[in-house]
This record gives structure tokens, C-alpha cells and sequence, in this order.
């Protein structure tokens, strides 16, 4: 069997979902094992072998959480070097990403960016494109180093799975101890959370100005249950939380329904939604590559639409 | 402050990409500066009209590439250098960081400067290998920057919020599209960019060959995805919201 590792994020005492998945995935291609790095590492060790992982390893060291990338690539490296595993997997995530572009370097391994199934512990799928294209990699390694997106898989636990804990002791070296964080700001968004909301009303450039936003908002409560986001142009333009974010960088969302609003479908928005069940798209634009992935799409003023659909919605609700 | 601002020529993404068998298609296609480089040069400017110094301008690519130097250059940037080597066709992101990193060495630098990710690729692995070959820390996602006295001080986004992170220089930083505005090539910029050291180099040049640059990761196969079908599109004539309402209803989310 494979000796496959998964690299676990662990914040707040909660291990990333994305790492749940991957293991779920990885246990089906191999023996499988998490490394989980930073306060909270051993507690999560319980979850990551209900998922599959036989061992952990694992260090409370709060510097893997206080210094980015650096120490967590050092550690990594060297239980790499001392247990030779044949693929380490990521989730694409802000610090993974980080620590695994260095581990790349480390170990000088090319390392796949934005995998969405792992089709042997040496092949790995990818789209591109916006999704319209599969590209299968042949991995270099060993260790292969693959980055997954969010959401490639889903989270089952493994039967009766429990993990064997090893507690790494590996120095961090003093020069790998420099970007620091040392403030963190939560940005609290309302409603139900974006990754979990059955319907997800989501907002473009095609909303002209920031205030149009609340019509969303709007739109969401007399839906119920809905979350609201945002494409990365109109975050970045400061129009709405990056919290709000959907996307290739920001959240992937799988909701029931999807209604992009204004969205003329970027590739980098359209790989973090086009895995919902139904989409809807209303665009000005015909032309709009949203519309050719859209369930149901409506050419017309999102300005006008919307609020005629609120209206609608509130008097069939009665 | 001596600053290198790492720049990408890609084609121009307002255009629908194209294979040419397994690499993507670029002959005939016009090339731009990536859009989310703008962001890095400008914040290089900004650095460097705060605190003195140097912006440094590097990129790897075709000939063609140079044109998205001397865009970097237009708005400002003091000089370029373009790493350019037949050997280097369909380079992965290991041999590019590897290549950057020896060019980049070549300069005095305080601060390296990219992208979050590029717009054609968006992997946004690259700052981490390459800091790493470079033997600097890493701060990605930056939306904020002060500098100081050898140091950074900068506001990283996360997932739901940001960390503010200091680092001491020299150090290699990503950044957002949200952290400036960036300014316009004016006429003068432009006039005053075709004057500006423009330095080409081959992979000898920078000491590299053979393994250093063979590319291991191969492609086994690409195939069209199961298309997700297209489903009624229409003209709204007012009727639109009551469409819509409809398939909700059906959806049974109303």
C-alpha cells in the first residue's frame, strides 16, 4: 500500500474540513497519515483517525501557528526526509499553499496547484478553463506534492478509525522564525455561512456600485435560508468583505441553487460555484460565458430583475 | 529601498483561451502584462517614491515578454530584466522559480514583489518556492503595507478576516488587487520607458542547465469535461422575476 500524507490545518481547535475530505479520498489509495502542526494539533488527532489517518503526526509548537509557512515547510520536510511518504496532499488553502510552494522548493519536487481528484497516488486530475477541460499530471516525486481544491471530495467518516499519535520533536531553527503574526481580525458575515447555505445569491461588477449589494441582501432573507457573496472583482474593488468571496482565491460553494447577479462568469469566480445543483444567471449581457453553464439565465437589467423577483417571491410566500 | 517586482506576460485574458495540444495557445493571441502584476508594480512605486531605491522589474518568457516589462517600466519601474531561453518552453513552476530566483540574486533587493497569483494559471505557488530559493521569508494576500526601517508591517487577508504581520526585510510579499489603485503609463512614462536599461538573459547567463531546468511533471492527458448543458436563456420583458420565481419554486427552495 501507498503511504500517503495529508497535511491538516488546524485553527481555533477545528481541523479544515478540506482536510477531512482529502483523507476521505486518500485512505481509498493508500495507507494514509496526517501531520497536523500548531496549538490544537494533538486534539485534532482524534478527528483526522475517524477519517482515516492510522497515524498522526503531530506538534503543539505554537510557533507553526505564530510564523508563516516557514517553520511548518522545515518540519515537514524533515519528517519527510525520516518516513520517505509517496505523496503529500494540501488543501488550497492560504497557508498551505505557502508551506507547500516551499516544501516544492525544499525538496525540489514540482509541486500540482488546484487538483480536483486523485486518480492514482501518482496521477492527479485538474480542470481548466473554467472547468471545461480535464488535464490528468503525471506526478514527480516521490514525494509527490499535491495542492486540492475545497469540496473535490466529500467528508465521510472511515469505520471505527483511529489514529496512532506520534508527537514530532524536530527544532524549529531560530531563521525560520520571521513573518509574524501578530494581530488577527475576524470579519463576522450574517445569515447562514456561504460554504453550507443551500442557496447562495451572489453579486458582480454588473451591480454598479457598492449599495446595490443590499438588494442581495434582500433577496436572500425573502429566499430564507440563503447566504450572500461576491466575485473576487467586486471585493476587491472594497464594495463587500473578502469573506463574501467566491472563487478560485475565497470559498467553494456546491449550494442546491445558485443565482449570480451581475457575474459575467470569470473563470476564477465560475471554479469556486459551477459544482451547484442549478444555476441561475441574470447578466445584461447575452454574451456573458455565465449564461452558457446557467439553468435558467435572464438578458436584463439585474437592477430591475431583482427587485421584481423580491416582490414576487414575498406575495407567493404571502 | 532596492525592490523587485516580479511581471508575467500571459495572453490577453479578455480572450477565450485556446490549446495548442498540451500547452495553451499563445501564437496569434496578444499579449498583456498580467492585470494582477499592475498591483505589484505599483506598490513597488509607491515603496520606492516613500523610501528611495531602486524598482527592479523581472520576468521570464518569450521575446514577446518584453513588451510586458516595458509596460512595468511605462508607469515607472527604473529598469528590466527578462530571462528568455528556448529551453525554457512549457516550463513548470519549480524550473520558473528556480530561474526567477537566479536572476533575482543578481540584484540587491530588500523586497520581492509578485502577484497573489497569476490570471492565467492561478496556482499562487510560486511566491512560496520562490521565497524559499531565495532563502527570505514570505508574506502573501497582503492588502496593506507599511515599511519601515528593515522591516514590513502588513494586513495579510484570510479566510474570514485579516492578520496584521510584521517581518523583518529582506523578505519576498504577494499582493491583492485590493491594496492600491494602480496608476496609468503616461505619455512621458512611455517615452521615457524605451531609455531604460532592458537587460535579456539566457540560462547561461544565470549558470542553469540540465537538470536544473528538465521538466519533471508531465501532462498524461487532457480530455473535454462532461459539459454542463446550457438551459434557457431569455430576454427579460418583465417577466424574468416570475421565471425565476417559478424555478425556485421547483427547486423547492421558496
Amino acid at each position: 500500500m501507498s503511504n500517503i500524507w495529508v497535511y491538516a490545518e488546524v485553527h481555533n481547535g477545528d481541523v479544515d474540513p478540506t482536510a477531512l475530505e482529502i483523507l476521505t479520498k486518500a485512505r481509498d489509495l493508500g495507507d494514509t497519515s496526517a501531520v497536523v502542526l500548531g496549538p490544537g494539533a494533538t486534539d485534532a488527532a482524534t478527528k483526522l483517525g475517524e477519517y482515516g489517518a492510522k497515524t498522526v503526526f503531530a506538534s503543539d509548537d505554537a510557533a507553526y501557528e505564530e510564523f508563516i509557512a516557514q517553520p511548518a515547510a522545515h518540519a515537514l520536510a524533515e519528517l519527510a526526509g525520516q518516513h520517505a511518504p509517496e505523496l503529500i496532499l494540501f488543501a488550497n488553502n492560504y497557508d498551505s499553499r505557502d508551506i507547500a510552494g516551499r516544501l516544492s522548493a525544499k525538496l525540489g519536487v514540482t509541486l500540482m496547484g488546484n487538483a480536483t481528484d486523485l486518480l492514482t497516488p501518482t496521477k492527479a486530475r485538474t480542470s481548466i478553463f473554467g472547468g471545461t477541460q480535464l488535464v490528468d499530471v503525471d506526478l514527480e516525486g516521490p514525494p509527490a506534492l499535491v495542492l486540492v481544491r475545497p469540496k473535490s471530495f466529500e467528508a465521510r467518516p472511515a469505520d471505527g478509525g483511529s489514529a496512532n499519535v506520534e508527537q514530532t520533536s524536530i527544532d524549529i531553527p531560530e531563521e525560520t522564525k520571521k513573518a509574524k503574526r501578530i494581530e488577527r481580525h475576524e470579519e463576522q458575515a450574517a445569515g447562514p455561512k456561504l460554504d453550507a447555505a443551500p442557496v447562495v445569491v451572489s453579486g458582480g461588477r454588473g451591480l454598479q456600485e457598492p449599495g446595490n449589494f443590499k438588494l442581495l441582501e434582500e433577496l436572500a432573507e425573502a429566499i430564507g435560508n440563503a447566504a450572500v457573496g461576491a466575485t473576487r472583482a467586486v471585493v476587491d474593488a472594497g464594495w463587500v468583505p473578502y469573506a463574501m468571496q467566491i472563487g478560485q482565491t475565497g470559498i467553494t460553494v456546491k449550494p442546491g441553487v445558485y443565482i449570480a447577479i451581475g457575474i459575467s462568469g470569470a473563470t476564477q469566480h465560475m471554479v469556486g460555484m459551477k459544482g451547484a445543483k442549478k444555476i441561475i444567471a441574470i447578466n445584461k449581457d447575452e454574451e456573458a460565458p455565465i449564461f452558457s453553464i446557467a439553468d435558467l439565465g435572464v438578458v436584463g437589467d439585474a437592477l430591475k430583475v431583482v427587485p421584481a423577483l423580491i416582490e414576487e417571491i414575498k406575495s407567493r410566500k404571502g | 529601498m532596492n525592490i523587485v517586482v516580479c511581471v508575467k506576460h500571459i495572453p490577453d485574458p479578455n480572450v477565450p483561451p485556446e490549446m495548442d495540444g498540451e500547452r495553451l495557445k499563445r501564437e496569434g493571441v496578444q499579449g498583456v502584462l498580467d492585470p494582477g502584476d499592475e498591483f505589484g508594480v505599483e506598490a513597488g512605486l509607491q515603496l520606492k517614491e516613500a523610501h528611495g531605491g531602486e524598482v527592479t522589474l523581472v520576468s521570464m518568457g518569450p521575446e514577446q515578454a518584453m513588451e510586458a516589462v516595458r509596460r512595468g517600466l511605462s508607469m515607472g519601474a527604473d529598469k528590466g530584466v527578462l530571462i528568455t531561453d528556448d529551453a525554457l518552453a512549457g516550463s513548470d513552476a519549480l524550473v520558473t522559480a528556480r530561474v526567477l530566483a537566479e536572476a533575482i540574486k543578481k540584484q540587491e533587493f530588500d523586497l520581492v514583489i509578485a502577484g497573489v497569483e497569476s490570471t492565467d494559471g492561478y496556482t499562487g505557488t510560486m511566491a512560496g518556492t520562490l521565497a524559499e530559493f531565495l532563502a527570505v521569508p514570505q508574506v502573501t494576500f497582503v492588502k496593506k503595507i507599511e515599511a519601515s526601517n528593515g522591516s514590513l508591517k502588513v494586513d495579510r487577508q484570510t479566510p474570514d478576516g485579516y492578520h496584521v504581520i510584521e517581518c523583518p526585510l529582506p523578505a519576498l510579499m504577494t499582493v491583492t488587487a485590493g491594496v492600491n489603485e494602480p496608476r496609468y503609463a503616461s505619455f512621458k512614462g512611455i517615452m521615457a520607458a524605451k531609455k531604460k536599461p532592458l537587460e535579456q538573459l539566457s540560462l547561461s547567463d544565470l549558470g542553469l542547465s540540465g537538470d536544473d531546468i528538465a521538466i519533471k511533471q508531465k501532462i498524461a492527458e487532457i480530455a473535454p469535461a462532461e459539459e454542463r448543458k446550457a438551459g434557457e436563456v431569455f430576454e427579460d420583458d418583465g417577466t424574468g422575476a416570475a421565471k425565476i420565481a417559478d424555478f425556485l419554486k421547483e427547486a423547492k427552495v421558496i
